[in-house]
């Protein structure tokens, strides 16, 4: 099986290498749009900012390639946020995978929302075979809101989206690469897809 | 409805790629192996690890680099690191090779622009300024080069103001708690909590179970830091986490 990790300006593509050479899984980080595409399954990782993340993706064209992916692709963190349509951060036009607002945290909470927090109302396949509220670890100050393409649901104030899939497109909010053993379940819950 | 549950961080100290004080688990290898106890305390259910680095060789940015690499390849918890950075390029090294979080203390005071500057470059959400104050006269008074120099500066001034530059976590320890294992500084911790929108962590004092539920309860932290009681197993992690939930906390 290929793995690609699509490389660019953004944090924690470490992490996520880390994270699937610790499940045994051989991958490639990269840019190169024929290695993407040729690939069994796509990671779309990001720690950053919405409207230069956006702007780098569009300078390499690899906007339009993760758009026509075919294969499973799994966003994760500012990846989902760039897979929705529109992000509040940077008035950022996104990749309108999800057809899906990204918003600001507002009120009374501690922002980021940083730590582990539970799933709950999660789908299949991508969070199959979890015991029930499990914890994840999540690091953002934007949300997307629940909404029909939800495969889990967060409480953070209000309930959020913690997890999005549709049709080939997959993605979290938080960081399965940092989040234990249940983090290492749903990973490889999507390497099995 | 807000889920967010505590966190429990054990923190090791290391020199020179080693940790310094002994551990106390039954089956380990190697107690001085930062990695392997990295690891155990991972699998024993801590909710994230700090490393601080008491180094002093020139060979300090080397060491730390590759004690980072290892510990990321070997983990899939969150990590911070510190005692190391000074600058934007010793950040940039230990963010590159794995770790989630740098914790500044003395460099903060010394040069609060750097706060600014690496939250700028790699997001608040990477920096964790740490502080140490001691309480004198009714005033708890910031102290720098590991509580050896005081600093003429108020902690809950000072830290706002590290959080108005971009901090995106404040880690306090109170100097009178650390090492007496006698609680936490819950009712200054409350105070801090309430001047402060970002998450904070409760560091010295830890002896016993209960500590870790005030800390939650009375001083409202969002975590809470100790090294001993996990280091000698005095208190075991799985035990104490069974503990906070009976209790009513909010754990993993």
């Amino acid at each position: 099986m290929n793995i690609a990790i699509i490389k660019y300006n953004a944090g924690n593509i470490k992490s996520v290498s880390n994270a699937l050479q610790q499940l045994g899984v051989n991958h490639a980080i990269t840019d190169n749009a024929d290695e993407i595409r040729a690939s069994d399954k796509v990671i779309f990782p990001g720690v950053g900012e919405a409207s230069t993340t956006m702007a780098y993706l569009k300078s390499k064209n690899l906007d339009l390639l993760i758009r026509e992916l075919k294969q499973p692709v799994l966003g994760i963190c500012l990846g989902m946020q760039l897979m929705c349509s529109y992000s509040e951060e940077g008035d950022t036009l996104c990749l309108g995978i999800f057809d899906q607002p990204v918003k600001r945290f507002a009120g009374d909470l501690k922002i980021p929302h940083m730590g582990w927090n539970s799933l709950a109302e999660t789908r299949k396949p991508l969070l199959a075979d979890l015991p029930e509220h499990s914890f994840v670890y999540f690091v953002h100050s934007y949300y997307v809101p629940a909404c029909r393409d939800a495969a889990a649901i967060t409480y953070y104030g209000i309930p959020f989206s913690a997890a999005l899939q549709k049709d080939n497109f997959f993605a979290t909010q938080f960081h399965p690469e940092k989040s234990g053993d249940t983090g290492a379940q749903i990973l490889k819950n999507f390497l099995s897809l | 409805m807000n889920n967010l549950a505590k966190r429990i961080i054990p923190c090791l100290d290391i020199r020179n790629g080693r940790t310094v004080k002994g551990v106390n688990f039954v089956d380990i290898r190697d107690a001085g192996d930062p990695a392997e106890l990295a690891q155990r305390y991972s699998q024993q259910g801590a909710d994230e690890l700090v490393f601080l680095d008491i180094t002093a060789s020139h060979e300090k940015r080397k060491l730390l680099k590759q004690l980072v690499e290892t510990v990321a390849a070997r983990i899939n918890i969150p990590f911070t690191v510190g005692g190391g950075v000074s600058e934007l390029a010793d950040a940039d090294v230990l963010l590159s090779a794995g770790a989630d979080k740098v914790s500044v203390n003395s460099a903060a005071i010394l040069r609060p622009a750097l706060v600014d500057e690496l939250a700028q470059q790699f997001g608040s959400q990477f920096v964790v300024v740490a502080i140490d104050a001691r309480l004198e006269n009714g005033q708890w008074q910031v102290y720098r080069n590991g509580g050896r120099i005081p600093v003429g500066r108020e902690l809950f001034d000072y830290a706002r103001e590290m959080q108005e530059r971009g901090a995106g976590e404040i880690l306090w320890t109170s100097m009178n708690h650390d090492g007496t294992q006698g609680g936490f500084a819950n009712e200054a911790l409350a105070q801090l909590n309430s001047l402060l929108k970002i998450p904070l962590i409760a560091s010295g004092g830890a002896g016993k179970m209960d500590h870790f539920a005030d800390a939650f309860r009375k001083g409202n932290a969002d975590a809470a830091l100790a090294a001993s009681v996990f280091h000698y197993n005095t208190i075991p992690i799985p035990v104490l986490k069974t503990y906070l939930k009976e209790q009513g906390v909010i754990v993993r």
